[in-house]
């Protein structure tokens, strides 16, 4: 009990005094909560859209094959389809069909994707809800609606309307946005692509723990072939935004230096005031270890508040205003981008992990540079 | 009660600056007696009384404190004891400034982690005996010296201490404040109190609430041909 | 607070949970393999299906010109994989 009135006391001190210097210490914590905002939106947004990413891309191809030209990749034949086919293991193999449409009017680029649900319907296209945001027609920029027609330049100069029967469901946006489904027949025409040609393969397997058998003797038998499994994809994601690594890490480092630095600026600053009121209560009966605590508590007040503000905030910007500030550096030169709303993945780690990247170096920041003023000697208070 | 032994006390020992403050003191305080330590500036009056009040170490010799030997104990117990025995007053009071009388009274009691109600009743036992009752609430800054001296008093009894040590009190004070402040050290010193003031003020050393007066000079203490 | 924060999430996964079996549907129906973030160019709509040559594709030297492409790291798979 004596314990906890004692730090009741010592921080209701501590309080007093900040008030005192409210101009600096609000300084202090709107820069801290700042920092706080940038590092918890980072981590909050990149940890969801790699559960995200992790939660959809299940059932994703279990195997992917495309094919290698110089490094690069290239069409595939479809008669890869008949030899992968006689492997053992194989399910089924089949071929996809898609590509990129730079619509030139826009600006925007598309996927264009062949379904075979199409391909008794030429003339017709099924599109993402984010083509029908962006997209243009005779009359201009304006959102598609069904029967719009989207002209289509095709390799051999010639133009190709299609016209809009259908759209892909808002809400798999995240996936979606840029897609528009075509027939097969109308694919070919737009990218002059030959009937033995096709993108890259599809490939279903028997038993999933034979994927990599079955992918080297793919290689074995094609070796200008790359197949790529669903393992990979998810890897892929797992790494993608992964804030270890790449500028962004750097830049966060950059900010959490700065941070500190200020903080050590500010701590180590002790004016004259602050020496006298610690020499005042040494005098007075108090010991090193109570001046400690009474620093301790300073920066824990800072710190705290801030850490709660930062990501309360943090996470209203990610979560409910869908990230506004990161948008323009997130969509980079895309002219089409997907509008949807992150599900929140928050978890114990991710706050811990701030909390001790934060509150821990700034709290140690305040009290070490004290321990000099801490330890004065009583009686030089006496000849103050 | 208090039993200073060969008392000597140098300060920037080994160094240019070396300066020997006090030396060769022997000197006994009575209990529940007024003390005064007369002399100059630079006189060490000062060294002796915060070696009196357990503030600061001698370089040598032995300090006792109610039969206790003092010169050995390691810093925590002697801050313990020095809280529980003794009340300062500062020359220059010595409050922190943007608190409350009140706060600045109860300040000392803090690390001990008492009963805030309780406590905050010493204090306002405390300031109204003093009459700073009505004053409790308001800043430091704006009070007036002779509330502000009371406030330092008030402070320097909250933890109930046996012996109150002031340094040139009056210092800052007109004749009518130095002998309010003087009756208020008789009041101490029948309830019990042991006083110790050091001062130049011959408004204090010559009261008649001093029992007994050490005078110094030069660092050393003078002894009188009657052998005081 | 932070308590509310948490249980606002729980909420917001259980609402969003039919969008997301619908996404996974989607997904596995148009045998699907990215999501898409960024339509600036090939390798960052697709990253799981870019190759290690794709940034360069104007010529050797290209450097990194599309904005997204400075924090979007390279697949782990990519380096070491046979064939390439």
């Amino acid at each position: 009990m004596r314990a906890i009135a004692k730090q009741r006391y010592i921080l209701d001190l501590v309080l007093s005094s900040m008030a005192r210097r409210k101009g600096k210490n609000i300084a202090l914590v709107l820069v801290y909560t700042f920092v706080l905002f940038l590092l918890a939106s980072v981590l909050f947004s990149v940890e969801s859209l790699k559960r995200e990413a992790k939660l959809i891309l299940q059932d994703a191809p279990e195997m992917t094959v495309q094919r290698l030209t110089a490094g690069r990749q290239d069409l595939i034949p479809t008669d890869f389809i008949a030899s992968i086919s006689t492997i053992r293991g194989v399910q089924s193999v089949e071929g996809r069909l898609w590509g990129y449409y730079y619509d030139a009017l826009s600006g925007a680029n598309f996927t264009l994707m062949v379904n075979t649900a199409l391909n008794d319907k030429m003339g017709e296209i099924v599109i993402g809800t984010g083509v029908a945001r962006r997209s243009n027609t005779d009359s201009g920029l304006r959102t598609l609606g069904k029967n719009d027609i989207i002209p289509f330049k095709t390799a051999d100069s010639s133009v190709l309307p299609l016209t809009v029967k259908g759209f892909l469901p808002s809400t798999s946006e995240l996936v979606t946005a840029d897609l528009i489904l075509v027939s097969e027949s109308d694919f070919r025409r737009i990218f002059a692509i030959g009937k033995d040609l096709v993108t890259d393969l599809v490939l279903k397997v028997k038993n999933g723990k034979e994927l990599g058998t079955i992918a080297g003797k793919i290689t074995q038998i094609h070796p200008d072939t790359r197949p790529i499994v669903r393992e990979d994809i998810l890897r892929t994601y797992e790494a993608i935004f992964d804030w270890r690594g790449g500028v962004t890490m750097m830049v966060l480092s950059g900010v959490l230096f700065a941070f500190v630095i200020l903080a050590w600026d500010k701590a180590t600053g002790l004016s004259a005031e602050e020496k006298r009121e610690i020499g005042i209560l040494k005098a007075v009966g108090w010991e090193t270890s109570d001046i400690l605590l009474m620093k301790f508590w300073e920066g824990a007040a800072i710190s705290l508040s801030a850490f709660f503000l930062g990501i309360l905030l943090a996470y209203c910007h990610i979560f409910l205003a869908s990230s506004i500030l990161f948008a323009p550096i997130l969509k980079g030169w895309s002219v089409l981008y997907p509008h949807f709303r992150l599900t929140p993945y928050i978890n114990g780690y991710q706050i811990a992990t701030l909390f001790f990247l934060t509150v821990i170096p700034y709290t140690v920041v305040t009290i070490v540079p004290s321990w000099r003023s801490a330890t004065i000697d009583p009686d030089s208070v006496m000849r103050m | 009660m208090i039993h200073l032994d060969n008392i000597r006390k140098v300060f920037n020992a080994g160094k240019p600056n070396e300066f020997v403050a006090i030396d060769a003191v022997h000197l006994t305080i009575d209990a529940q007696r007024a003390t005064a330590l007369k002399g100059p500036s630079g006189s060490g009056k000062t060294t002796l009384l915060s070696i009196l009040g357990c503030m600061a170490r001698p370089t040598s010799g032995r300090i006792t404190l109610k039969n206790r030997e003092m010169s050995s104990l390691p810093e925590r117990f002697l801050t313990e004891i020095r809280r529980e025995t003794f009340g300062v007053i500062f020359q220059q009071f010595n409050l922190i400034k943007g608190l409350t009388p009140l706060e600045n009274v109860m300040i000392p009691a803090y690390p001990k982690g008492e009963n805030f109600a309780s406590l905050k009743k010493r204090a306002m036992e405390l300031l109204d005996m003093l009459n700073l009752a009505d004053k409790a609430q308001a800043k430091v800054e704006w009070l007036s010296g002779g509330e502000a001296q009371r406030t330092a008093i008030a402070r320097a009894l909250i933890n109930n201490p046996t012996i109150i040590i002031a340094d040139e009190p009056t210092a800052h004070l007109d004749s009518r404040l130095s002998l309010e402040f003087m009756e208020i050290m008789r009041r101490l010193k029948e309830e019990g109190k042991t006083i110790l003031i050091a001062s130049h003020d011959p408004l204090v050393y010559e009261s008649n609430v001093i029992d007994r007066i050490v005078e110094m000079r030069d660092g050393k203490l003078v002894v009188h041909g009657d052998g005081r | 607070m932070l308590g509310l924060m948490f249980f606002d999430a729980h909420l917001s996964r259980r609402i969003d949970a039919p969008g997301a079996r619908e996404r996974r549907e989607i997904v596995k129906v148009l045998a699907l393999t990215d999501l898409c973030l960024v339509t600036e160019a090939r390798y960052t709509r697709h990253p799981s299906m870019a190759d290690l040559h794709t940034p360069f594709q104007e010529h050797p030297l290209s450097l990194e010109h599309f904005p997204s492409g400075s924090f979007i790291a390279v697949p782990p798979q990519l380096p070491g994989k046979s064939g390439l």
